[in-house]
């Protein structure tokens, strides 16, 4: 029974198992099919959405680098601040809470209401960049559909003195003027990212990977000395209000290093409110601005007469009867002398004597000059709108022309050039690159005028601010200076302009090493005094005094009260 | 062998539990490291924000003005100023 049972189990139809069997394999084909499907033709599809689950791409903010003087004194800061903005639709508040939210935010209700009632829009902001505690408020009051976000601002402690080389930035962090945007590519930085896994609650736990890592911007060290800038820049505001010029500049840089210590500019803006801003506040009149240097070019012509061989300083030259007629113009002396030497001719400002030593040289030789002064070429400092300023070509002087040229009418420079040009005679005859960022080495030059010649006209420049010459009011108590005034006849369509006069002062110091050299130039000054020894030159001192002691330069002139030259002098004082 | 089975599987699971310590020590740590990275950010801005005051506090406009105004100082007299070259100073020593 058992047996005849047994069998009867074991003789199952051969099918039944075959057919157990197919189907197991069956299964088992579906199953590898699917897992080939997945794992080998839709992987990328299904990591992704595996990682979309946990991983974060997470954007790492790169800081915008800092703008510092020579000393580290920061002139140019980012600091966080937030800004607010909002769902409209999402917004839910109270009229107590609208009321202070607006309180907050420093805006007219209605203006709130006005800009959470526009539906259309899905965002708006309500306030960009506040301080961080007033978000702080904001976000204490807890309205739904509000929200806050990170923005750098751009913070400027040195304010209106140091707007015009430092500049300033936009709302989007970018550089809109001067240095920032100069240096915008190093200071910006560029900003990295990197993946990481989130837990549920939104808390990083783990670092995947560093797709870009952020590159912070780079500090930038300026050449200006927070100090010499302060200073230059009261003295200048002062200067260009107590004559009701319409403007004034000035630069002063290191004759060793080339180094630009401070640069200033009246009327001026400050760059950490920018509300109301006029052309004429954001001009930098020392780089882009050009203007007619007038007198501060005749020792150029003088020492290129010197150089060739016309004239030595004891040269005597005839300037009477005080003016001279080329063609149908004629040149004038503002203050008529008779026979000068060539020294004199620089003393006391002589057109007559400067056009009569530069009808002399052959114009070629004047045009070289000049281009090798940097004059017409720009000055290559990195700066943003540089001007290159204007000398003709030499083939089309006409007589007359190189005449006016020789004390600086018909030519155009900008104030950095003019006093970069004077490096000549501060340096022993060779030209410095000027440059606005800290290099703390003395630059080499570049060969201009041989050294004897840069001498004797050091000691010509010298004798221009003694009294006697045009600009006694240049000098210094301690040390000696060396200088030249210039007042030029402003241009006005096509022709000049009878009373309105650019007065200027390049000079450097000490006379005996020559360490700093400073331009000041007083644009249509208004108060009836217009000689640039009598509105410049003050200046000039005010700043050198102050610069000279900030720099320790050692004295090398005797400790004497100077003789300041009463009103009948100043009104000799000449262009 | 059935011995040996159960030794490794004893293995097996103590090497698992110490996974899943460590990686969750791994992630606690990191969480610290964020906390603290997070931290020095903060504190680089405040540096930033001080850096700021200070040059704010120390202008020269300002310090100017309370020097001459408030305490009444002024720059001495170039005549009553004693240059000292370094040079001498090193060579008395």
């Amino acid at each position: 029974m058992s047996a005849a049972s047994a069998s009867a189990l074991v003789r199952l139809p051969v099918w039944r198992a075959r057919f157990v069997l197919f189907a197991f394999l069956a299964a088992f084909g579906v199953l590898v099919a699917r897992a080939v499907y997945l794992q080998a033709l839709k992987t990328g599809f299904l990591q992704e959405k595996g990682d979309a689950r946990y991983s974060r791409l997470l954007e790492v903010p790169a800081t915008r680098g800092r703008i510092l003087d020579r000393n580290g004194d920061a002139l140019a800061i980012s600091t966080p601040v937030k800004s607010v903005w909002a769902i409209p639709e999402d917004v839910k508040a109270s009229p107590a809470q609208r009321q202070r939210l607006s309180a907050l935010l420093d805006m007219v209700p209605r203006e709130l209401e006005q800009k959470l009632s526009r539906n259309s829009q899905d965002f708006v902001y309500l306030r960009r960049q506040i301080s961080p505690e007033a978000a702080a408020r904001v976000a204490e009051l807890g309205i739904p559909g509000l929200y806050q976000h990170r923005e750098f601002r751009r913070y400027y402690p040195g304010g209106e003195t140091t707007a015009h080389v430092v500049g300033f930035t936009g709302v989007e962090d970018a550089g809109q003027e001067g240095m920032e945007l100069a240096f915008q590519a190093s200071l910006a930085g560029s900003p990295g990212s990197r993946r990481v896994i989130k837990d549920r609650l939104g808390h990083v736990v783990e670092d995947v990977e560093s797709v870009r890592s952020a590159q912070d911007g780079k500090d930038l060290r300026l050449a200006i000395d927070g100090k010499i800038q302060g200073l230059a820049f009261a003295a200048l505001r002062n200067a260009v209000e107590t004559h009701r010029a319409k403007a004034g500049a000035m630069v002063a840089f290191d004759a060793r290093s080339g180094e630009v210590l401070a640069l200033a500019n009246v009327p001026t803006y400050n760059p950490n409110n920018r509300a109301k801003l006029s052309g004429a506040q954001l001009r930098n009149r020392v780089i882009t601005d050009l203007f007619e240097p007038g007198s501060t070019l005749k020792p150029f012509t003088v020492a290129l007469a010197m150089e060739l061989g016309r004239v030595t300083p004891q040269t005597v030259i005839q300037t009477a009867p005080g003016t001279l007629t080329i063609a149908r113009y004629t040149i004038h002396d503002a203050h008529p002398s008779g026979a000068l030497t060539a020294a004199q001719i620089i003393q006391k400002s002589s057109n007559v004597g400067a056009a009569k030593i530069a009808l002399s040289l052959p114009r070629e030789e004047m045009h070289e000059l000049y281009r090798r002064l940097g004059f017409g070429i720009t000055p290559q400092l990195g700066f943003p709108g540089e001007a290159s300023g204007k000398v003709r070509d030499a083939k089309t002087w006409r007589p007359i022309e190189q005449a006016t040229m020789a004390y600086g009418h018909g030519i155009s420079v900008s104030l950095l050039q003019l006093a970069r040009a004077y490096s000549v005679f501060a340096r022993d005859g060779d030209l410095v690159a000027l440059s606005l960022v800290k290099t703390g080495m003395t630059a080499a030059g570049r060969r201009v005028l041989s050294a004897e010649t840069a001498r004797a006209m050091r000691e010509m420049l010298e004798a221009a601010v003694q009294p006697g010459g045009t600009a006694p009011r240049a000098r210094i108590m301690g040390w000696r200076v060396a200088g030249k005034t210039g007042t030029a006849h402003k241009q006005e369509k096509g022709g000049y302009a009878a009373h309105k006069y650019v007065s200027s002062f390049v000079g450097f110091a000490p006379a005996s090493d020559p360490r700093l050299v400073i331009a000041v130039m007083i644009d249509e000054p208004g108060a009836g005094q217009h000689y640039g020894g009598a509105v410049a030159a003050p200046v000039f001192a005010q700043i050198m005094q102050g610069a000279l002691r900030l720099m320790n330069v050692p004295q090398d002139a005797p400790l004497e009260p100077l003789g300041l030259p009463g009103e009948i002098e100043a009104a000799k004082e000449s262009t | 062998m059935a011995k040996l089975n159960l030794l490794l599987l004893l293995v097996l699971l103590v090497c698992a539990l110490g996974l899943v310590t460590s990686q969750h020590q791994a992630r606690k740590l990191f969480s610290r490291l964020e906390a603290e990275q997070g931290r020095a950010r903060e504190l680089e801005i405040e540096y930033g924000q001080l850096q700021l005051e200070s040059s704010t506090w120390g202008l020269h406009a300002r310090v100017e003005r309370i020097a001459s105004g408030t305490l009444g100082l002024r720059a001495p007299d170039p005549r009553r100023v004693r240059v000292i070259e370094l040079r001498d100073a090193a060579a008395r020593q």
